[in-house]
């Protein structure tokens, strides 16, 4: 890639940071050359966040509806799912499906309460609770 | 003053683990690149393993497995690597004030999604993320993650939870140093034999899944997404979204990481007085910018801009496997 091919798009999702690229000067040699984002890469990287947000969404509506648990909504919107809020509280992936449900969701001792409340970086009466819709 | 209270000095860096160790090294007055530290620990691979999931899509890396650089930098140059994990988080803490109190800055692996000073777009679960502490005033930490532009600061409670969030590839407070680092070493032999055994492992695995055969087996899969493109578009955008985050996303150097393995063999064309690797590294440049056009089609072809052409993205990425492989095909002849 060449210096000044080194893309300069505006995007959102660098927040105003710069990347460092390496990239080609005039002699032919590589040089580090600081980037303010990609549009390609901010278009993946937006595909990801709106799947975890289209998630959040419908769990959003299974809660409201009493089919699933509040902790449905927080893995998601803590860009979770069963698998990665299983390893980072200790629970079994089966334990984590389960406490999905309403009816096992308020089972939860305040101790297992705390293990979920602590990996997804939210006090228990968040956890308890959905919060309101923007 | 001391050597350890020199300050620190923070260089923006296209990857992080690369990034943080010579930053280390050169502080230890060990000048190095830190394309030539990616490049010494031979870094780059093509990996597809469909067995491997993460957040339901399969594990897709430019880049070899993390701690891969630390580890294997210290062997080809003859030091130490000091490393240390915790199982209690305050232990962890502490031991690093200890560092901080002494200024003796530290490499760390981390979790990014609970690293404040990334924008909230970038924070995903992923946990070996790896940044320099080299102070502490107050409450916060004073961060060189080589990623970022300038030296940051992370207050404490979200440097511990970074530390040690639990799950895959946790960091369990990992803490890392290089010691005993020599002040001059004869490049040329670390280059040829690190050149060699990457260009080894691009070509001449015996898995399907590695190497120039790991981007041939990946094309086959985006070639027959085709056959269930009516039900299951959605699903097909966001794999080959997936592949091209993987490439692109924070830390590659862009073109998932050709591009910093070029800079490394033009680096190491001066030191040697070898000027096929120059021209070898004018090769891969030119594969880079491949890489970059696939991503580039991908994008489009995600956003509806351009007609999803499963073929077209599959030959592309079968015109890289070709271009890679005569280009490892070279330096392992050298």
């Amino acid at each position: 890639m060449d210096k000044n091919d080194v893309p300069q798009d505006k995007v959102e999702t660098l927040g105003g940071l710069r990347k460092a690229m390496y990239a080609v000067d005039e002699n032919g040699k590589y040089t580090l050359v600081p980037s303010v984002g990609w549009e390609a890469e901010e278009t993946v990287l937006n595909q990801a966040i709106e799947e975890f947000e289209r998630q959040c969404q419908e769990a959003r509506a299974r809660v409201t509806a009493g089919e699933s648990s509040p902790l449905e909504f927080h893995m998601y919107n803590s860009r979770m799912d069963v698998i990665v809020l299983a390893q980072s509280t200790g629970f079994f992936k089966w334990q984590v499906k389960r406490h999905l449900k309403p009816a096992h969701f308020s089972k939860l001792s305040p101790k297992q309460l705390l293990r979920y409340a602590d990996a997804l970086g939210i006090s228990e009466q968040q956890l308890k609770t959905l919060p309101v819709a923007q | 003053m001391t050597d350890q209270a020199k300050p620190f000095e923070h260089q923006h860096s296209a990857h992080c683990e690369s990034g943080v160790i010579s930053s280390l090294l050169r502080h230890d007055g060990f000048q190095i690149s830190e394309a030539m530290a990616f490049g010494l620990a031979g870094a780059l691979t093509f990996a597809y393993i469909p067995l491997v999931k993460i957040g339901g899509m399969p594990l897709i890396a430019y880049r070899m497995p993390p701690q891969h650089i630390i580890k294997n930098l210290s062997k080809r140059l003859g030091y130490k690597l000091h490393t240390e994990k915790f199982n209690d988080s305050a232990k962890g803490m502490q031991a690093l004030d200890a560092y901080m109190a002494q200024s003796k800055p530290v490499g760390l692996q981390t979790s990014v999604y609970w690293l404040p000073y990334f924008p909230k777009e970038m924070r995903f679960h992923f946990n070996a993320h790896n940044l320099v502490a080299y102070g502490k005033s107050g409450d916060d930490y004073l961060i060189s993650d080589p990623t970022i532009e300038n030296p940051v600061t992370c207050n404490t409670q979200a440097l511990q939870k970074s530390r040690f969030v639990k799950g895959m590839m946790q960091p369990k407070g990992l803490l890392y140093f290089p010691e005993n680092v020599p002040q001059q070493v004869d490049l040329a032999k670390p280059i040829k034999a690190a050149i060699k055994a990457n260009a080894k492992m691009m070509v001449k695995t015996p898995v399907p899944i590695l190497g120039v055969r790991g981007i041939r087996m990946l094309s086959k899969k985006i070639r027959g997404l085709a056959a269930n493109h009516a039900t299951n578009e959605a699903h097909n955008k966001l794999f080959i979204g997936h592949v091209v985050r993987m490439q692109e996303e924070i830390g590659t150097g862009g073109a998932g990481f050709r591009f910093l393995y070029a800079s490394f063999l033009q680096e190491s064309a001066q030191i040697t007085n070898d000027e096929r690797l120059s021209t070898i590294a004018t090769q891969l440049t030119s594969v880079g910018d491949n890489w970059r056009e696939f991503a580039l089609n991908s994008a489009k072809m995600c956003k509806g801009r351009l007609d999803m052409d499963y073929a077209s993205l599959a030959d592309q990425l079968l015109l890289i496997a070709d271009l890679e492989k005569a280009v490892f095909e070279e330096l392992l002849a050298l």
